[in-house]
């Protein structure tokens, strides 16, 4: 799956318009054509098509993913030095709307007539419909400008010493708002899916054995039903995973939160196609890493998968 | 055993659904009763109201749309529809227990059975985790699970239909209840499992004294488990009797035809043998039901009076009961 | 659940009527209609929804004003000097610019839905009608274009080729049918295994015809309630790119207009959030029209 995302980053690669010695030569005010063939022949462009895309596919393969043409640095050190940010921020995020989303989930399940249960609907309707940018705004109205108790932008405070624990804080301090814009519209979704799931579970027969046993409606609940239930919750949320991570873009840019969203906005207004293309394979390979990590907690969850994949 | 004070007794249950055709009276009047280590036989159609009465004794009926609205069920003296949650908790598991139709769905798909059987025990006996396990291990052992040990840490999707209802009886009986309601507990297994599921039921009762409730619409499985029978049609007792009584003698119209469309009872003919092969027409709508006898509208002796007013049960003989209008003069047919 | 008589070749006029116990619907679509109509927040929506597209259609006629054109002083609050929802900070009058954004909206929108909705269908019945190795290789080109965040792919699609609707549409199109395609699989392997399928097949109708007229009529339920959704997710895509000012610079949309906004959110927050009102509401309309259709179809799940 990796090698088809480098093959599809070089094809992507050759099809754009104009090439490495076009925009070297743009950027040095113009250039003669012996020049320009001399720089085709240093990057390797006057070679056949799959030699070319061999020699990239072996480049990539040992984290060689090239050099940016704006930071003349090697993408692979640039995109490790942003990686960091961009994962505290879409792993909380999500956690957080998997954890808040189930809890609203299940309390909204076991009374599904009540006020909160439609509290439950109609926030997954308006967390779908809010543009993520949008939601970010409005809070940042609300907690920036009128309580004045968040920061605006940014990663930390820069006068604040590294290290310390107050430099902890601060980025806590400032993680909040773009958490919650990311995980507001999954919170939404997944209270939604988890309450459906587990009014599903609910009406089950071994709901019913269990409360035939004398099991209290707490029991029944947390334990027999909530961990059936969110299976289904489990399964989404990584399918849906490349999706927040598209979500961290577009927040990370309004807050200029310093992790590779904003840098592959930044590249792509730069035409930084190296450092765009890694971006993108970088995140494909995040997004793989997170599947086999769903792949794992449902083995815990789930027997049934547990020894179907033994087998 | 004629002699026992009853262990279970249940006295005008009425229960009542909320539908969106009306207020349907599932349970009308319901009374029954049990006496310790007897098998008492609950028979009649899909939606005749045999699981609501079972769900009722355990006060499991889905509230809402299900209410239950008069009568009392009494468990050694004990009216458990007054009993408050708490104490209906302690009664389920630990002194009546239940047994379902679906084994395959009626056990939890992530928990091992072992954690399952024991969760009854720690919770009635309080008993360590260790402890409990053992116990589980020595009820599979009981219900004849072959490698119990291995077993143990197995979950549902790994045993089959006939291991899981085995499983299911093993945690249903791991604190020696005085009742166990087996609700159709073969109809979904094979006809050779069947047998030795109900074998496995009569064992067990045997070895540990419990009484059951056996739920059925096979007569022939009624016949070969129940000391006594209880006919239910549209939510009423029609008939009540001991099962040699009923099967020899079945007196309700509709007993007859129950009687008469199990085959391999035809070597013992019924009175009006070949009138009731098959009972034409289904079941009524219960929010529809009129004032009248319920079965009329598929009776072939239905006339005037049955149409307008519902029957009494009438003692008939020594010991059984039936709502028929053709028994309301004693000595009757 | 409603199912279109037409399509199923048991139930052909004349074949199973008469039986009491069988509700007869007489006319299909008549009940669907009634069915949606009875739910008030689907017909709400519809309502918004219809509204927005007639602004959109009409938007030279009600005003006939260029959106990009200064009209008054930059920052005029809404309601003040007779400009009902304010100018921005280039002067434009926001009203004029909201209008004609639902045009951009609605055409992105509504072609890169139906883009993603040809793909995902034609993909996901081809592997769900033939299995095997069509299957397999269509799943995964799926998993691929599951792995890529589809918005980051689509910016990149966008900044690659030119920024005109036409890409913008193509690029949203591209990175939002592989749900499509989940589902179309699923109803496919589910419904070619029905009765009425395995009649077709035994009569020899050839599979192009199976898969059109008999399979897909009958999938269509499930895939109509996720069109309206797919209509909500692309419009929402195409307020993002134009939001980053990756769409053409030449057409004013309301993404853009929050885009071009953006720093001074705090000192006129109404440049800001009517663009987002106007987001929010059509998204929601579509998402509640994609309810109401769900409801209608599967009457039965609104008993909960």
């Amino acid at each position: 799956m990796l090698l088809a995302v480098i093959i599809f980053n070089f094809i992507l690669l050759s099809l754009v318009p104009g090439d490495i010695a076009d925009t070297l030569a743009g950027e040095s005010g113009g250039a003669s054509q012996e020049v320009m063939d001399d720089i085709r022949r240093t990057y390797g462009l006057d070679r056949p098509f799959h030699i070319q895309l061999a020699t990239y596919v072996g480049k990539v393969l040992q984290g060689d993913l090239g050099t940016s043409y704006y930071f003349n640095l090697p993408v692979t050190e640039l995109i490790l030095g942003r990686v960091a940010p961009t994962l505290l921020l879409v792993v909380t995020a999500l956690v957080l709307a998997i954890l808040i989303g189930t809890l609203f989930g299940v309390i909204a399940s076991r009374k599904p007539n009540k006020l909160f249960s439609h509290f439950v609907t109609v926030l997954a309707l308006v967390g779908f419909s809010a543009p993520v940018f949008w939601t970010a705004f409005l809070l940042i109205v609300l907690f920036v400008a009128m309580l004045e108790i968040m920061p605006l932008s940014g990663l930390v405070d820069p006068t604040t010493p590294r290290g310390t624990l107050a430099w902890y804080l601060d980025v806590l301090h400032h993680l909040f708002l773009p958490v919650l814009s990311l995980s507001s519209i999954y919170l939404a979704a997944y209270s939604r899916l988890a309450r459906a799931s587990m009014m599903d579970v609910l009406g089950s027969d071994y709901i019913r054995t269990a409360r035939a046993k004398g099991l209290g409606e707490t029991t029944v609940t947390y334990k027999h039903a909530l961990r059936n239930a969110v299976i289904p919750v489990i399964t989404i949320a990584g399918l849906q995973f490349s999706h927040i991570f598209s979500g961290a873009v577009v927040v990370e840019t309004v807050f200029t939160w310093p992790g590779l969203g904003t840098l592959a906005f930044e590249s792509i207004l730069r035409g930084d196609t190296p450092t765009i293309m890694g971006i993108l394979f970088f995140s494909a390979m995040i997004v793989i890493i997170v599947n086999l990590l769903t792949d794992i907690a449902y083995r815990v969850v789930d027997p049934r998968i547990r020894s179907a994949r033994n087998a | 055993m004629q002699t026992a004070a009853p262990l279970l007794e249940v006295e005008g249950l009425e229960v009542e659904f909320r539908t969106r055709q009306g207020i349907a009276r599932v349970l009308d009047g319901v009374t029954l009763s049990l006496k310790p280590g007897q098998t008492l036989g609950i028979v009649g159609e899909s939606g005749c109201g045999k699981s609501m009465t079972a769900l009722s004794i355990m006060r499991l009926v889905p509230t809402p749309p299900g209410r239950i609205g008069a009568g009392a069920v009494r468990l050694k003296g004990e009216n458990l529809l007054q009993a408050s949650e708490a104490r209906m908790r302690e009664v389920r598991g630990k002194d009546i227990s239940m047994i379902f139709q679906e084994p395959m769905t009626s056990l939890n798909p992530v928990y091992s059975i072992g954690d399952q059987i024991a969760e009854t025990v720690r919770l009635h006996e309080r008993l360590s985790r260790r402890a409990s396990l053992e116990r589980a291990v020595n009820m599979l052992k009981a219900v004849h699970i072959p490698a119990a040990e291995r077993r143990v840490r197995e979950f549902p999707h790994q045993m089959s239909g006939g291991m899981r209802q085995r499983v299911m009886i093993a945690m249903a009986l791991a604190c020696r209840p005085s009742v166990l309601i087996a609700d159709e507990p073969t109809t979904a297994l094979d006809v050779t499992v069947q047998a030795q599921v109900f074998d496995l039921l009569k064992e067990m009762q045997e070895k540990t004294g419990t009484a059951i409730i056996l739920i059925s619409h096979d007569m022939g499985a009624i016949a070969e488990m129940a000391d006594r029978v209880i006919v239910m049609y549209a939510g009423r007792v029609v008939e009540e009797a001991a099962t040699d009584e009923i099967l020899e003698s079945p007196k309700h119209p509709y007993t007859r035809g129950l009687i008469a469309c199990v085959p391999h009872m035809e070597e013992q003919p019924p009175p009006e043998r070949g009138a009731l092969t098959e009972i034409p027409g289904v079941v009524p709508s219960l929010a529809a039901l009129g004032a009248g006898c319920s079965f009329a509208p598929r009776c072939s002796h239905a006339d005037d009076l049955c149409r307008r007013q519902a029957p009494q049960p009438f003692t008939v003989g020594t010991d059984r009961r039936t709502a028929c209008w053709l028994y309301d003069e004693p000595g009757a047919p | 659940m409603t199912e279109y008589p037409t399509t199923k070749p048991d139930s052909a006029p004349g074949a199973s009527e008469g039986s009491s116990e069988v509700v007869h619907i007489e006319r299909p679509v008549v009940e669907f209609l009634r069915m949606y109509m009875r739910n008030w927040s689907a017909v709400v929506g519809l309502l918004v929804f219809t509204a927005i597209i007639l602004a959109a259609l009409f938007a030279p006629v009600i005003l006939a004003v260029d959106p990009f054109e200064m009209v008054w002083m930059p920052f005029t609050p809404p309601g003040q000097d007779g400009y009902v929802l304010g100018t921005d900070n280039l002067g434009r009058d926001m009203l004029t610019a909201i209008v004609y954004g639902a045009r951009a909206t609605l055409v992105v929108g509504g072609s890169a839905a139906a883009l993603t909705i040809f793909i995902g269908i034609t993909i996901g019945s081809l592997a769900g009608y033939y299995r095997g190795w069509v299957d397999e290789v269509l799943m995964r080109i799926t998993e691929f274009f599951q792995v890529l965040p589809p918005l980051l792919l689509a910016m990149v699609l966008v900044a690659l080729f030119e920024p005109t609707l036409t890409t913008v549409a193509i690029a949203i199109g591209v990175v939002t049918w592989t749900g499509v395609a989940r589902l179309a699989r699923a109803e496919f392997m589910r419904i070619r295994e029905l009765e009425f399928v395995k009649a077709a097949r035994s009569i020899g109708s050839r599979d192009r015809r199976i898969i059109w007229r008999v399979i897909l009529p009958n999938a269509l339920p499930p895939l109509i309630v996720n069109a309206a959704l797919t209509v909500g997710v692309a419009i929402l895509f195409e307020a993002a790119l134009s939001f980053l000012g990756l769409s053409d610079p030449n057409v004013m949309s309301w993404g853009k207009l929050i885009g071009d906004n953006r720093d001074y959110l705090l000192d006129a927050p109404w440049t800001v959030t009517v663009p987002g009102v106007a987001i929010f509401l059509t998204v929601l309309a579509v998402s509640l029209i994609g309810d109401g259709l769900n409801d209608a179809f599967n009457p039965r799940l609104r008993e909960r």
